[in-house]
């Protein structure tokens, strides 16, 4: 195996690296309502997002605000038929279930915007591990790094954006 | 034109080495909250004190990812006005934004280039710290208009290369 970081990897994940997975669409179409949260949540006063005229003279139209990508894929915390909570970036959560480490905090986010992203639009996503670590130490524990890309898309099949996550999946000190 | 007042700095008003006007918040428990909610991030460790402290063992609930990329979109907006159009943002966190820190935002150009395109960009290392605890670097390149006649958001397809 040419990458050393591999070699202690169960099959099963080395299975999935390079691998599409959770392909899905997002539950509603992108709207105004919570790019105006977003952008009350951090004070953005890009008059972009809150005046038609600059939006109309500038992007021809309402767009969302870049960073908004990933909301528009995150589950409801509840919706009919589900129990128990609804995990965002469940590739993620999987690999924490697959090595048994309980925590985890991301450390790296990487985005490249490319399609503007519009009210109405309905956005997919799929998810993508790209590497993960051999066993490291750092203060908050034992554990590994792993590196997961979503790719987003709109209805038309336009790339709207990729997203890179790097992830450190743990046990706390002693445990 | 339009009847609202903004910023439009032009690629050739930008100068290697400009600092932009850094920005202080202090981070409330709301804006935590606020920030994880607008996001759709239901973790507790990002509304729920008790589960940050006791499960994950920090001090108190802190800034999710996607609030930090949009305190950073912000950061970089409000200096580049609405025709700065963002094309790429890296941000690394070493450590959390606590509910109750006071944030400082930095920024400085690190590079000004235009592509084959004919696309303007600016690069931009910014910075999040608490006190002088850098919290999370970041960079970002972020297209500008060349001229009055020029609009990184029209660009689509191959004229858009981030």
């Amino acid at each position: 195996m040419s990458n050393p970081d591999q070699d202690d990897l169960p099959a099963a994940v080395v299975a999935l690296i390079g691998k599409g997975q959770y392909e899905e669409a997002s539950e509603f179409p992108v709207e105004r309502g919570y790019v105006w949260t977003s952008c009350a949540s951090v004070g953005n006063g890009n008059p972009l997002y809150w005046s038609d005229e600059i939006a109309d003279e500038v992007t021809g139209g309402f767009v969302a605000p870049p960073t908004t990508i990933s909301l528009w894929l995150k589950p409801h915390f509840w919706s009919p038929g589900f129990t128990g909570e609804r995990l965002a970036l469940p590739a993620h959560h999987d690999l924490k279930e697959m090595f048994g480490l309980p925590e985890a905090i991301i450390t790296e986010n990487s985005v490249v915007f490319h399609e503007l992203v519009r009210p109405g639009d309905v956005i997919s996503s799929r998810q993508v591990l790209r590497s993960v670590s051999a066993v490291k130490t750092t203060r908050l524990g034992t554990g590994r790094f792993w590196t997961i890309d979503v790719e987003y898309e709109n209805q038309r099949g336009e790339c709207c954006a990729v997203e890179s996550y790097t992830a450190f999946a743990y046990h706390r000190g002693s445990e | 034109m339009s009847s609202v007042a903004f910023v439009r700095p032009f690629l050739g008003d930008v100068e290697i080495g400009a600092q932009l006007p850094s920005l202080e918040v202090d981070v409330t428990a709301t804006l935590v909250v606020l920030g994880a909610l607008a996001s759709r991030d239901w973790r507790p460790m990002h509304h729920d004190h008790a589960f940050a402290v006791e499960r994950q063992g920090v001090r108190d609930i802190f800034l999710n990812t996607p609030t930090q990329a949009a305190w950073f979109e912000r950061f970089v907006t409000d200096w580049s006005g609405p025709f700065g159009r963002l094309g790429r943002m890296t941000f690394r966190m070493r450590e959390p934004v606590f509910a109750g820190d006071r944030m400082t935002m930095r920024g400085e150009v690190q590079a000004v280039t235009v592509d084959d395109t004919g696309c303007g960009w600016v690069e931009l290392a910014l910075t999040m710290s608490v006190g002088d605890q850098l919290c999370t670097t970041c960079t970002a390149r972020v297209a500008l208009p060349r001229d009055e006649h020029d609009n990184p958001w029209q660009r689509r397809a191959d004229r858009w290369q981030p």
